[in-house]
């Protein structure tokens, strides 16, 4: 029964394979004639577009080479042995078992290849580990999850955003088969406000966290650096072609970890300085808002971006969270309670929980739309609102 | 009449009772061993749940917190139930049979560090059942990940890792007092056999690292229950001291998943070889060389945590150290097969496989200790596939091959050579085709951890989902052909193989219950 049952089993087991293999011929087919999809193919690090990327470029291809060099003689004399001293073939053991020349050789050699190898790394390292004289700092803190860009060394309004993914959420979730939305080109890698840099410039970036850590990882500037609560991290970029560069987060930062990209925009000089400006006008005109007088229909409809942006992702676009971890809005004893508690919840988080204190997170006018919206959605029925100036109050008095 | 009675003290008990209350080698090794590949199926099901939901791009599958629940689960049962518990195992089995020892120093021992196992593997693993799911934070589990905003189960989490780790230090101090007091007259340390050579020094590995595992997550014990401020730098703690103390512990434990397995094939190639190992002493130094500096490497795991740049140097050039020892011991085992007389029966294949495939994880590991390369590289499915390079062709495929080799002895009967021959090939071709296209994405830049991702890794995770069924349902076929050789086949002889020598081949097959009672001549 035992042989039987082998061979059925080895058999079924072949054609499950066989059948997903002729899915993989039909990939490899498409791909192949089509080169707009060659790229889908990439085999290598990018070169990227900084001294220091290119550098560690190159110390990564010839380590590659000096690993490959090594494998061919070493792989090269194991296939011969297995080829030329088989038992098969009528191969005779030979007696030896030790020999003090070629273990010498064997053990100096790769240790000089080593200090070779050690040479240029270190010296590329040193490189990396100049941050001096930037002519800017850009303060980068991660939050679960997204990213926050900080401008530092500039006069007038501040420049504080966050850059959110852009993709929707129709187009990842795609459980039980379901595919309601067409997958962009940049999917998972866009963002709605990326980080703006000039050209030729060296900026420095200081890197935090507000909650767990992050990694800040932008490849075609080979920088990768953690962004760890309670420390400030330091690296430095001098961005030389002006483009759209993308990356991620780079460490196992919660539920969301591969839904928070890096964009960053790098700029001619000219172009920057209008960003810049434009920015700092849009700053000042938020802080003019928070003074604004809005009617409840106004904040519940502005309400339903800041949460599809902030909350859904936890608390879920139906207000039913993922109990217990991620707690539901609707019928919420928050949310259907004095708004002063909600407020206070919004405002300052939940210690020891993953609600994020958006207080430092949110202006003003988004917490009074959010907490509004929360307050008259998902089948609840408060009818009442927050105002921008009542969140701004709290805040100063914080 | 006293034959009789000597059966009764020195044969096996009857039914379950022999396996609870069993002080002999020969049992707890059996258990060790079954217990570990029922691990390595469960560990396999939650690798084949990651590769599920990866298999195309888009969230298919699972939530991305349970996809996080599973990395994490993933990595902890095969680190601490499958590959560690399988290499005890062949300890406990092989080791008293190598050094003509009658049992294990430390039999009652013996018992309660296998019996603790279950117990803490049924704790972890009901934290998936539990409210607001099991460890999520992976099986590094960093502060404060880990900590502050962890799900309530991570003090089962903890308490099961104190259960695991009272186990293996344990099992540790049993091998050590066995290879130290009960090798058989005349057998001196350099006389012997080089699997015990390297589960001695994984045995002082153990025992100096799982106490600071210990340690660790005590303190996180402490900082969710107590309120303390370890790692919490709000408190006056530090996020980056968790870190260090886990990759303390954690650098040592990736050697101690890895010296048995040459061990194992340092005995493998030479019996297939019909000729001696090449280089014995310099085998032993080696290890040596090794299990030292896998003190002194620990933060090559955290170069981007923004340390100083002499703490960069340091570890960057300690960790390039570690090819000199490593690259020795893959020229011997070469040189161990250079005019020899070679044949490949399945455990050969399974050693051979180990060679190419682990020194494919040593060059990927030279990269990776190139600080500024590892920029790139870290936390990338580069190093995805470093590390797996390096333990499943490397410590798997030593498990299986030790295994194949020495079924014979412990049932008696010879297993099907054309069914293990199969396979490894099913084994040898799926794990290549799951973790070579690995490296390309790491390098294209796929972050580890990531339940979905961007367009331009959607043909490599394809094929490296593909992979990896092919080699999970492949182990199916171990575990039938283990059960085919237990029930029957061919007798086995007492040397079995051709070419093998040492004790454990003097000793009839199937082993006897109890062996070597007066202690073997050596010569």
């Amino acid at each position: 029964m035992l042989p039987s049952l082998s061979v059925n089993t080895i058999t079924s087991f072949f054609n499950a394979v066989s059948r997903r293999y002729r899915r993989i011929l039909l990939v490899l087919t498409l791909v192949f004639g089509s080169p707009a999809l060659l790229a889908d193919w990439a085999l290598n690090m990018r070169e990227g577009i900084t001294e220091v990327s290119r550098e560690t470029y190159s110390l990564h291809m010839t380590i590659i080479w000096i690993c490959v060099a090594i494998g061919v003689v070493v792989y090269g004399v194991l296939v011969y042995s297995l080829f030329a001293y088989r038992k098969s073939k009528g191969a005779v053991p030979a007696k030896f078992n030790h020999n003090t020349t070629a273990e010498i050789i064997w053990t100096f050699i790769p240790f000089v290849i080593l200090i070779a190898m050690a040479i240029p790394s270190t010296r590329v390292l040193m490189k990396i580990y100049d941050t001096e004289d930037a002519v800017m700092d850009i303060q980068i803190t991660g939050y679960q999850w997204r990213w926050q860009y900080k401008y530092l060394s500039d006069k007038g309004a501040p420049v504080v955003y966050f850059s959110n993914l852009a993709t929707p959420a129709e187009q990842y979730e795609n459980f039980a088969g379901k595919v309601s939305a067409e997958k962009g080109e940049n999917y998972l890698l866009e963002v709605d406000q990326p980080l703006v840099i000039p050209v030729n410039k060296k900026v420095r970036f200081l890197l935090t966290s507000a909650d767990v850590i992050h990694a800040w990882w932008m490849p075609d500037f080979a920088i990768k650096k953690d962004a760890i609560p309670g420390f400030m991290n330091q690296a430095a970029v001098i961005a030389e072609k002006p483009g759209i560069y993308r990356g991620q987060c780079a460490e196992l930062c919660g539920r969301m970890h591969g839904f928070m990209p890096i964009v960053v925009e790098v700029k001619e000089q000219a172009d920057y300085d209008a960003w810049f400006a434009a920015k700092q006008a849009a700053a000042q005109a938020v802080a003019d808002m928070t003074s604004k007088e809005f009617n409840r229909e106004q904040l519940v409809e502005m309400g339903q971006t800041v949460y599809t942006t902030y909350c859904m992702a936890c608390h879920q676009a139906n207000g039913q969270g993922l109990p217990p971890t991620f707690p539901a809005l609707a019928g919420s004893k928050v949310a259907n309670g004095p708004i002063e508690g909600q407020l206070d919840v919004v405002l300052h988080g939940r210690k020891g929980t993953a609600m994020a204190a958006f207080g430092t997170q949110l202006s003003p006018v988004d917490i009074a739309a959010v907490i509004t919206y929360e307050r008259n959605s998902f089948g609840n029925k408060m009818g009442d609102m927050a105002t921008p100036l009542q969140v701004y109050q709290l805040q100063q008095a914080k | 009449m006293a034959t009789g009675h000597d059966d009764h003290h020195h044969g096996p008990a009857k039914g379950f009772t022999r396996w609870l209350y069993t002080t002999n080698h020969k049992d707890i090794g059996s258990m060790y061993l079954w217990f570990s590949f029922a691990m390595f199926l469960l560990g396999g099901s939650f690798a084949l749940v990651i590769r599920a939901e990866l298999f195309q791009p888009g969230l298919q599958f699972v939530d991305p917190n349970f996809f996080n629940q599973m990395t994490t689960m993933h990595g902890l049962v095969m680190v601490f139930g499958a590959v560690m518990p399988a290499f005890v195992g062949l300890a406990n089995w092989m080791v008293p049979l190598m050094i003509g020892a009658p049992d294990m120093a430390l039999p009652r021992m013996n018992n309660w560090s296998f019996w603790i196992l279950p117990f803490a593997f049924a704790m972890m693993s009901s934290t998936l059942f539990m409210d607001g799911g099991g460890p999520n934070f992976g099986w590094t589990f960093y502060a404060p990940l880990s900590t502050t905003f962890a799900p309530k189960s991570v003090t089962f989490f903890i308490f099961a890792v104190h259960m695991m780790g009272a186990s293996s230090i344990m099992g540790s101090i049993n091998i050590i007092a066995t290879i130290q007091n009960l090798r058989a007259p005349g057998m001196t340390y350099m006389k012997m056999p080089l699997f015990v050579w390297t589960w001695l020094i994984t045995a002082y590995l153990l025992i100096a690292v799982m106490p600071v595992l210990a340690g660790v997550v005590t303190m996180m014990l402490f900082d969710i229950h107590f309120g303390t401020s370890f790692f919490s730098a709000a408190g006056g703690g530090d996020p980056v001291l968790f870190q260090h103390v886990f990759w303390f512990f954690g650098h040592p434990e990736v050697y101690i998943m890895i010296l048995p397995a040459f061990g194992v094939v340092s005995e493998i190639i030479p019996t297939f070889s019909r000729k001696r190992l090449f280089g014995y002493d310099s085998m032993v130094y080696a290890t040596s060389s090794i299990a030292f500096l896998s003190f002194i490497v620990w933060a090559h795991h955290m170069f981007t945590t923004g340390m100083p740049l002499a703490g960069e140097l340091f570890f960057m050039y300690s960790t390039m150290l570690i090819a000199v020892p490593t690259g020795v011991k893959v020229f011997n085992w070469i040189t161990t097969m250079f005019k020899g007389s070679i044949s490949f029966e399945t455990p050969m294949l399974f050693s051979i496989a180990f060679v190419v495939l682990f020194t494919m994880g040593g060059f990927t590991g030279l990269m990776l200790a190139i600080a500024p390369a590892d920029f790139q590289y870290q936390d990338t499915y580069f190093v995805v596939a470093h590390f797996h390079y390096v333990l499943v062709p490397g410590a798997v495929f030593s498990i299986m091959a030790a295994a194949y080799y020495w079924l014979p002895k412990w049932t008696g009967n010879m297993y099907d050579e054309s069914l293990g021959k199969l396979h490894f090939w099913l084994s040898f071709v799926g794990i290549n085709v799951l973790f070579f296209p690995q490296h390309f994405l790491g390098l294209a830049g796929m972050p580890r951890r990531v339940p979905d991702y961007a367009l331009q890794f959607a043909n490599f995770n394809m094929i490296s989902s593909i992979g990896a069924f092919l080699f999970g349902f492949s182990q199916l076929l171990f575990l039938f052909i283990v059960i085919k050789t237990v029930k029957g086949g061919k007798k086995a002889t007492t040397q079995v193989w051709e070419g093998a020598e040492g004790l454990e081949w003097t000793v009839p097959s199937p082993a006897p219950y109890h062996t070597f009672s007066t202690p073997p001549p050596i010569k």
